[in-house]
C-alpha cells in the first residue's frame, strides 16, 4: 500500500483503488520484486480450493449407502464436467478431464474472489498469459504429437509465403485467450472501483449488489466457461490428423 | 490556458486516445445483437433444442467480445500505465 503501485502513477483520485499494490520487496538475485496483492489473493484461492476438495474427498469415502447432500452435489458436479469435456472432445476427452477441470475450478474461483472483497487474481495480465501459456504448450503438443511432419506441412499452406502469417496466429492464441479473460475480469474490476469510489454513501446501498452479480459472477461464470471451452476446441482441433 | 507544461499535455492526449480506444466497443455490441437476435429466432423455430442454441450463442459472443476487450486494454493502458513519457 505504501511502496506506490506496480503498475504505473495513480492520474485518479485516491479512494478509486484497483491497482496492484506492492506490499514486501524481496531480493531475487539482485533485483527487487515483489510480493503483490495478486500473491495474497492467489493463496487464498488456492486454500480455499483446497479446503473444499479435502471436505469434498471425505464426504465422498464417506459414503456408504445414502450420500449426503453435499456429496451427491460434488459427484453431480464431476458427472457434468465429464460430460462437458466429453461432448467437446469426444474420445479423447478422457485424458483432458483433469487439466480442464482444475483449470475452471481455479479460474471460476479467481473471478467469483471479487465479490468477496479480494482483488480477482485473474485481473493481473501474469496469471492470465500463465494459464495460457499452459494451454499453449498443451496444443502444440498434441499439434506435433498427432500430426507429427504433416503439422509443419500444414505451416506452408497453401503457399509457402504464408508460412510467417501461420506462425503467427499460432502464436496469437495464448495472447487472444489471456487478454478477453484479463480484459473481462479488468474491467470489472475497475467499474466497480469506480463505483464505491467516486458515488456518495447513498448510491452505495444495494446497488451494488446487481452490479457484484454482473460484473462477478455472471461474466466470471461465462468467461471461465468460454477459456475451457476454447482450450478444449483448439486441442480438439489438433488432434485431428489432416490430410 | 495558454501555458500547458509537456506532462499535462501528454496525460490530456493520452486521454483523448483512451476515449478513440473504446470507440472499439461498437462493433463488438453490434456483433453480440446480431448473435443474440438470431439465437431468439432460433430458440423460436426450435424450443427443444435451447440449451444447445444458448451455449453456442454465448461462446460466440464472448469470442466476438475480443476486439471490442482489446480497445479497453489501450485504453487502460493509455490511461494508467502512460507508455509515453
Amino acid at each position: 500500500m505504501t511502496n506506490g503501485v506496480a503498475i504505473g502513477l495513480p492520474m485518479v483520485r485516491p479512494e478509486v483503488d484497483f491497482y496492484i499494490h506492492q506490499l514486501y520487496p524481496i531480493n531475487f538475485f539482485g533485483t527487487t520484486v515483489y510480493i503483490t496483492t495478486t500473491h495474497v489473493c492467489t493463496f487464498i484461492v488456492l486454500l480455499s480450493i483446497a479446503i473444499l476438495a479435502i471436505c469434498a474427498r471425505r464426504s465422498v469415502l464417506k459414503t456408504k449407502d445414502n450420500p449426503s447432500k453435499f456429496a451427491t452435489g460434488v459427484e453431480f458436479a464431476i458427472s457434468v464436467l465429464i460430460n462437458f469435456v466429453d461432448g467437446t472432445m469426444g474420445k479423447a476427452g478422457k485424458k483432458y478431464t483433469n487439466y480442464i477441470g482444475t483449470l475452471f475450478v481455479f479460474v471460476l474461483f479467481s473471478n467469483i474472489s471479487g465479490l468477496f472483497g479480494l482483488r480477482p487474481p485473474t485481473a493481473d495480465f501474469g496469471t492470465t498469459f500463465t494459464i495460457a501459456l499452459v494451454s499453449f504448450v498443451m496444443i502444440q503438443y498434441a499439434a506435433i504429437r498427432y500430426q507429427k511432419w504433416g503439422y509443419l506441412k500444414g505451416m506452408f499452406e497453401p503457399i509457402f509465403l504464408f508460412f510467417p502469417i501461420n506462425v503467427i496466429s499460432e502464436f496469437a492464441t495464448p495472447i487472444s485467450l489471456s487478454l478477453r479473460l484479463f480484459g473481462n475480469v479488468m474491467a470489472g474490476t475497475v467499474m466497480m472501483a469506480l463505483y464505491y469510489g467516486m458515488l456518495p454513501w447513498l448510491f452505495q446501498l444495494g446497488i451494488p449488489s446487481a452490479l457484484h452479480v454482473y460484473f462477478d459472477l455472471f461474466s466470471g461464470a461465462i468467461q471461465t466457461y468460454v477459456f475451457c471451452m476454447l482450450t478444449m476446441t483448439f486441442v480438439a482441433q489438433k488432434r485431428e490428423v489432416e490430410g | 490556458m495558454g501555458n500547458i507544461d509537456n506532462e499535462g499535455f501528454i496525460n490530456g492526449c493520452s486521454a483523448i486516445g483512451a476515449g478513440l480506444a473504446v470507440i472499439a466497443g461498437i462493433g463488438p455490441g453490434v456483433g453480440q445483437g446480431i448473435a443474440a437476435g438470431y439465437g431468439a429466432s432460433a430458440v423460436g423455430r426450435n424450443p427443444g433444442a435451447k440449451g444447445d442454441i444458448m451455449s453456442t450463442m454465448i461462446l460466440g459472443q464472448a469470442v466476438a467480445e475480443t476486439t471490442g476487450l482489446y480497445g479497453l486494454v489501450v485504453a487502460l493502458l493509455l490511461m494508467f500505465v502512460k507508455p509515453f513519457k
